[in-house]
């Protein structure tokens, strides 16, 4: 279909028969679209992108990539699609140009394209200084950049970014970002994204799904998101000894719920900004005395708290992928 | 597919120049073999026998030609070090065959592996890659020890020519495509490097003692005589110390064509066992 970059149709992958990663997921990716993946350690959502990047055979259910089966054109599916995945690939003995040609060679990418295409991209990201040095001098930010170079040498229509910014430092995370809303806007390609900084879903994705338990539990733009957890938190507190005034402040229009603890309302408001003063207002009214307010419009955070909920995952992990988080997190800060 | 392969091998063997310790210890391993093991069983030496304790009517001439004679019907020459160099040159090609697989796991470790297998190439071009830039540094390795064996006083046959040399190369790129295969196919799904180095170890030294590479076959009991004749190690001994040895007397151009013809069909198999493997076993590890 002419403007879907990504169709997931009953997506489904079991490890070992019992391990359910990812369960029964539907969504759609539009073209050019920034779209986030957003969820726990361990939701599924690199084993999501594996299967979109035919990394992993799908136990159930069917993907489309720009129109190209997973499953049944896998190698058409590998060639218009570009993945940065979480590790750093690149090979440290060799300098970033050469990395970038063999990449070109990888995927087919002609000679004299792939060497102006290197050139666009390596000034894109700002890497054409370093272009000659072995990958092992670059910093953490360098080398980030360079998987992203890579991942874009053969003008792809779907890029896949597996924590794009997993241990940057505040300010590279920032020109990360970027660099993929450059991304975007001037190559035209659709970027899928999986996080678990909220800030940065908020701050890149136009639409996003949380997934937990290989279940997609919320899908929406930013904004309705944080909507949908039915709007803002006025938060007052009174003076002590005076009575429990639940069920006046209930009656308010635009006040959805109201909860109570010890001379401090918790209340749940649809356009916080307008209905607090009549709030105020009505307490007044009643003669009671305010001694805090406070107005809390919704961030992602909540919005994630929420679907989620606060337990800590403890995912097991393999000596092997310990071995590189360990050795991913020692480069990337460098 | 040509292209796949030759950017992937390029990619070996720059990792490989670019690293000159490992170049170093390359150059200095094949020294330390052929100085210590060479030299240090100077079997030659073991005969030398004092002419004054000789009984008056057996002159020493004549022992020396009994010597020699023996030397001749055992090693083929009179000299254990043009024995054992020969040799030695298969026993490089193994021990650098045995590390081809090494350099999957770490490719799997490092990630680069799940790059290559995102790429739209088959599968088998990542594996011939890592096959073929093993021959070249092995036989780059062998050409090496070929040279300090001659500087160390290798006694090539008094009709040895260029034609030999490349016969003897032959047998070695055969025996080298057969063993970098055998070892990557081994290592297509093994996750760590101990395991490989475990798998290396183990075969190693079996591999290496039960071949003509350092001690003719001839010699061995039947039990293990019987395991050297499906070695390829002995082959390519053989075939080799055949052609440095060539003298005025012609090659055993018998042996040979069967050397040549088990090693043949010992690198074509393996080679397509890897290929094999490598379309169904290279996976996401």
């Amino acid at each position: 279909m002419a403007g879907d970059a990504l169709v997931v149709e009953g997506l489904t992958k079991v490890f070992n028969k019992n391990l359910v990663a990812v369960d029964h997921v539907n969504f759609t990716v539009k073209e050019e679209e920034i779209f986030g993946f957003l969820g726990p350690n361990g939701a599924g959502k690199t084993t999501a992108i594996n299967m979109f990047t035919t990394l992993l055979k799908p136990t159930e259910g069917s993907a489309k990539v720009a129109g190209y089966d997973i499953e049944k054109q896998e190698n058409k599916v590998r060639s218009i699609v570009g993945l940065v995945p979480q590790d750093l690939t690149a090979d440290e003995d060799l300098t970033g140009m050469e990395n970038m040609i063999l990449q070109a060679k990888m995927y087919h990418v002609p000679m004299s394209v792939a060497k102006q295409r290197i050139e666009e991209v390596f000034s894109l990201l700002e890497l054409a200084d370093a272009a000659n040095r072995k990958v092992e001098t670059y910093s953490g930010g360098m080398r980030k950049r360079l998987e992203l170079a890579e991942g874009l040498i053969h003008y792809p229509k779907v890029l896949f970014l597996d924590e794009p910014t997993l241990g940057l430092d505040v300010q590279t995370r920032l020109v990360m970002w970027d660099y993929i809303r450059k991304l975007r806007n001037e190559q035209k390609i659709t970027i899928f994204l999986t996080t678990h900084y909220m800030e940065e879903a908020d701050a890149l994705c136009d639409r996003i799904a949380i997934i937990d338990h290989g279940k997609i539990i919320a899908l929406g733009t930013p904004h309705e998101l944080k909507e949908s957890l039915g709007g803002d938190i006025v938060e007052i507190s009174l003076a002590s000894d005076q009575d429990d005034i639940t069920e006046a402040l209930a009656s308010l229009p635009d006040v959805k719920e109201v909860k109570y603890i010890s001379n401090h309302y918790r209340i749940k408001v649809e356009r916080g900004e307008e209905t607090l003063p009549k709030v105020i207002e009505k307490i007044l009214q009643m003669k009671k005395i305010i001694s805090r307010v406070s107005l809390t419009e919704p961030t992602l955070d909540h919005v994630y708290l929420e679907y989620t909920g606060r337990t800590i995952r403890e995912t097991e992990a393999s000596r092997e992928e310990a071995f590189k988080m360990s050795r991913y997190l020692r480069r990337v800060r460098q | 597919m040509i292209d796949e392969i030759t950017a992937l091998t390029t990619r070996e063997i720059k990792k490989w120049l670019k690293n000159p310790f490992l170049l170093f210890m390359m150059i200095i391993q094949p020294v330390m073999w052929l100085g210590l093991f060479g030299k240090a069983f100077n079997l030659t030496g073991l005969v030398n026998i004092d002419a004054s304790k000789l009984p008056p009517y057996i002159t020493q001439q004549q022992i020396s030609q009994m010597i020699n004679d023996t030397f001749n019907s055992i090693f083929g020459t009179t000299d254990y070090f043009t024995f054992m160099s020969a040799g030695m040159l298969s026993v490089i090609v193994l021990f650098t065959a045995m590390f081809s697989g090494m350099s999957i796991v770490w490719d799997r470790r490092f990630g680069f592996l799940n790059k290559v297998l995102v790429a739209p190439i088959r599968r088998a071009s990542y594996i011939l890659a890592k096959v073929s830039s093993s021959v070249l540094r092995a036989l780059f390795q062998s050409l090496l020890i070929f040279s300090i064996a001659f500087a160390f006083g290798l006694k090539p046959g008094d009709a040895f020519g260029p034609l030999d040399m490349l016969g003897a190369f032959s047998a070695l790129f055969l025996l080298s495509l057969g063993l970098s295969s055998l070892f990557v196919a081994l290592t297509v799904r093994i996750k760590s490097h101990e395991a490989v180095m475990a798998v290396a170890n183990l075969l190693n030294l079996p591999l290496m003692f039960t071949s003509s590479a350092i001690f003719p076959i001839k010699q061995m009991p039947d039990w293990l005589q019987a395991v050297a004749q499906w070695n390829p190690i002995s082959y390519s001994s053989d075939a080799v110390r055949k052609f440095i040895l060539h003298s005025q007397a012609g090659l055993d151009i018998t042996q040979l064509s069967i050397d040549f013809q088990f090693l043949i069909a010992f690198a074509a198999v393996f080679t397509i066992i890897g290929i094999v493997l490598a379309n169904k076993g290279l996976r996401k590890g």
